[in-house]
């Protein structure tokens, strides 16, 4: 047992921390404002450039290769400085593991390199519909086989990273009339394939830096060769996958919940009211003390989950539960952030109400409490 | 990073888990019923070093790591959580101080009984006035000869009315406040003007004595104190965080036992034509039950991992302590609701583990204080 990091994981955390600090947070208000792309793109070239779009994938592919729980601590670092380049990074990683894990040397070839190089900005998970939300069975989008094509049609919604990915990975119902769950297929689609319209970015609370788009596709012509893994086994792909990304938005979570106790840690120190600091009254004591260490639990948890995966151990119950723990956690301490601030948690002038809005997706994105919740009672009751 | 156990800490946690399941587990319900002090259970754990887990070999101890103590405590209190204060009291606050505050004949004489579980140990901090304030105590220890003569009386000692030696905290020098206290450590039997007092009735771990100890002019030999005069505050905190750990894996053990009753429950009991297991409000609260245990485990691991690797842990203690008690009360009263009504029936131990837990969020350091001593790391900026 060895409850500590090792030096390598201290100093990839070190590099993203810095990294954060550095070139992130100082743009994360504007970039807010703004929803600037060129600010956004600027950011994942310069992550590609150090390894932090492709870190668990092998280096004959261009990737970094550091391990899951290395990947966990930097996501977390690049988390407390900006969410929305921190959910670009989760989602892009976690195509490029899909690919790799699924897709055959030659798929490999064509995109894991360039989603490595920063070459593709971004890449893009598209599972989700209108009516296809926690139910992602229940999609509609349909790929029929025509020649040597598939060809797409319908609608995805939310996804994010669309208007700048180089690969989307698509999935839709290869055989019509399944058993629930059979029947849907994977799809590796380009941008710029005709037939694929990207719709325009939502308006949204939060994250309000990354794109989240709907995506058309009207008899969009997909080769047969961008298949990813078998036909009409699509659906175990998207599981599995997102157990994964399960640990990055957790790891994401606790970086945003640390981002705004950190702003409200240092407030306390330094606000004066009734002659002295706010964080010589209990009340600000106590909530200071249980957002840290809510934290810290979030913290063990996702780094638990993380080793799992890396040892190739099982991992979905664990990946659930710091997910789950993690994103309502972060929420409860952007809270207590904005409480801690007063009138100031309000305002714009202050980060913590940013924090606030970017933190509110955590419970919802790739699987709501409610469904990690469901995930880990059916463990239970096994 | 490594969570895996090491193969002694594995094989404690299985010893302590078959010894509890086999001895323990059996009697607890009748153990609490009649407020019976578990003597013939405490006897076979001497027999395997649990009750100075912890004491090198030389003082009669298991010469096991903080984690494997952790370990254990959550096994047997998940049995009975009267035996694991018992146990906790015995390891944490009698045999730890004695061990790094004694001198060697001081070990020989008052820890080797008490380590390899021939007699019982306590520690004599609290009084009527000194709780979660313990500086403002009044017994005192006035120098006589080359000994000491003690007077007052403290409060809610477990084990008082069983144990044969006492590590006692006292006034040595009045207004000094915290600086004028020493640490002695008492021979119980042999201290005339020693006698136990009210022995209290409480809501839960009846099987655990809490008594009342009195001295009345009582002599204590030359070979009493603890270190140097004036260390007893000092002594005390450390104490206490090792104690602290204790507590939050009794408080984790009973949380164990309410989930795996829960559980079992809700798998068999029908209403609706359904086991209640289907419902998601049923699995909803298993599951909150579930991820907070898993991280109460992580936080404690941790905490004694770091006492083991002499990385500070004062904080990171009453974390665990903090959040194993409170995720503890939470889940025992979400499992008493889960049996509905025959959650409120004594003959189902769901009661008593929701009368048992709440002792958790109280002693060896109120939740409050718990807060406060981490909000003080957090201001130190550690």
């Amino acid at each position: 047992m060895r409850l500590e990091l090792s030096d390598e994981q201290k100093m990839i955390r070190e590099m993203a921390a810095e990294f954060s600090r550095n070139e992130l947070a100082p743009a994360a208000a504007e970039l807010d404002m703004t929803k600037n792309r060129t600010i956004l793109k600027g950011h994942l070239k310069r992550m590609a450039e150090l390894g932090l779009m492709t870190m668990n994938i092998p280096e004959e592919y261009g990737g970094s290769q550091v391990g899951v729980v290395a990947s966990s601590l930097a996501m977390t670092e690049i988390a407390r400085g900006c969410a929305s380049t921190a959910v670009t990074m989760s989602v892009t990683n976690m195509v490029a593991e899909v690919i790799l894990e699924f897709g055959t040397e030659e798929q490999k070839q064509r995109y894991i390199p360039r989603l490595a190089s920063g070459e593709f900005p971004a890449g893009a998970f598209a599972l989700t519909e209108t009516q296809a939300g926690s139910d992602p069975a229940s999609l509609k989008t349909s790929a029929v086989a025509d020649g040597a094509f598939f060809v797409l049609n319908g609608s995805k919604i939310f996804i994010t990273s669309a208007e700048y990915a180089g690969v989307f990975v698509v999935w839709a119902l290869t055989q019509k009339a399944p058993l629930k769950g059979r029947g849907i297929s994977a799809f590796l689609v380009e941008p710029g394939t005709p037939g694929l319209v990207v719709g325009k970015d939502e308006d949204k609370m939060g994250q309000r830096g990354s794109s989240t788009n709907e995506l058309l596709f009207m008899d969009c012509r997909v080769p047969r060769e961008q298949l990813l893994g078998n036909l009409h086994d699509g659906f175990r792909v998207a599981l599995m996958e997102l157990d994964g990304g399960r640990i990055g938005i957790a790891s994401l979570s606790l970086g945003i919940g640390l981002a705004a106790m950190d702003f409200a840690l240092n407030y306390a120190t330094e606000r004066i009211q009734f002659g002295q600091p706010v964080a010589g009254f209990q009340a600000i004591q106590s909530m200071l003390a249980d957002g840290y260490m809510e934290l810290e639990a979030a913290r063990w948890l996702t780094l638990r989950a993380a080793w799992l995966k890396e040892t190739g151990r099982p991992f979905t119950r664990e990946a659930s539960m710091a997910k789950l723990y993690a994103s309502e956690a972060a929420n409860r301490a952007c809270f207590k952030a904005v409480q801690i601030l007063g009138g100031y948690g309000y305002t714009r002038e202050f980060p913590v109400e940013r924090l606030a809005r970017d933190v509110r997706i955590t419970t919802l994105y790739e699987g709501t409490s409610e469904i990690q919740r469901l995930v880990i009672a059916r463990q239970l009751l096994r | 990073m490594n969570f895996e156990l090491t193969d002694e800490q594995q094989m404690v946690r299985d010893m302590a888990r078959r010894f509890a399941e086999e001895q323990i587990k059996p009697v607890a319900a009748e153990l609490d019923k009649n407020h019976q002090h578990p003597a013939e259970i405490l006897e076979q754990m001497a027999e395997i070093k649990f009750l100075g887990i912890a004491v090198p070999e030389e003082y009669g101890g298991g010469g096991m790591d903080n984690v494997s103590y952790a370990l254990a405590m959550i096994e047997i209190s998940k049995a009975c959580a009267s035996t694991g204060v018992i146990m906790s009291v015995n390891n944490s606050l009698y045999c730890y101080p004695v061990m790094a505050y004694g001198n060697h004949e001081q070990k020989v004489k008052y820890l080797t009984p008490v380590a390899s579980g021939q007699s019982l140990g306590c520690y004599g901090l609290t009084e009527a006035g000194a709780g979660s304030d313990p500086a403002a105590m009044r017994t005192t220890a006035i120098r006589d000869g080359d000994g000491w003569i003690l007077n007052g009386e403290k409060k809610f000692i477990t084990n008082g009315n069983v144990a044969d030696y006492c590590v006692l905290a006292a006034v040595t020098e009045k207004g000094m406040g915290y600086k004028g206290i020493s640490t002695f450590v008492v021979n119980l039997k042999e201290t005339p003007g020693f006698s136990v007092g009210v022995v209290e009735e409480k809501m839960g771990i009846l099987a655990s004595g809490t008594a009342e100890l009195i001295f009345e002019e009582a002599r204590l030999p030359g070979d009493a104190l603890l270190g140097n005069e004036g260390q007893g505050f000092k002594q005390m905190l450390s104490t206490l965080d090792g104690g602290r750990i204790g507590i939050a894996a009794q408080a984790l053990g009973i949380g164990r036992a309410v989930l795996e009753d829960a559980l079992a429950y809700a798998k068999e009991r029908e209403q609706f034509g359904q086991t209640i297991a289907n419902f998601q409000m049923i699995q909803w609260k298993l599951a909150d039950i579930a991820m907070e245990l898993d991280a109460s485990e992580l936080l404690i691991l941790r905490a004694a991992y770091h006492e083991d690797h002499h990385l500070p842990y004062e904080k990171e203690a009453a974390m665990a302590k903090c959040f194993a008690s409170d995720a503890a009360m939470r889940a025992a009263v979400e499992g008493v609701q889960v049996l509905g009504g025959y959650g409120y029936i004594n003959e189902y131990p769901m009661a008593r583990h929701m009368r048992d837990a709440k002792i958790c969020q109280i002693y060896e350091g109120t939740n409050e204080i718990m807060r406060l001593v981490i909000a003080r790391n957090l201001l130190k900026g550690k």
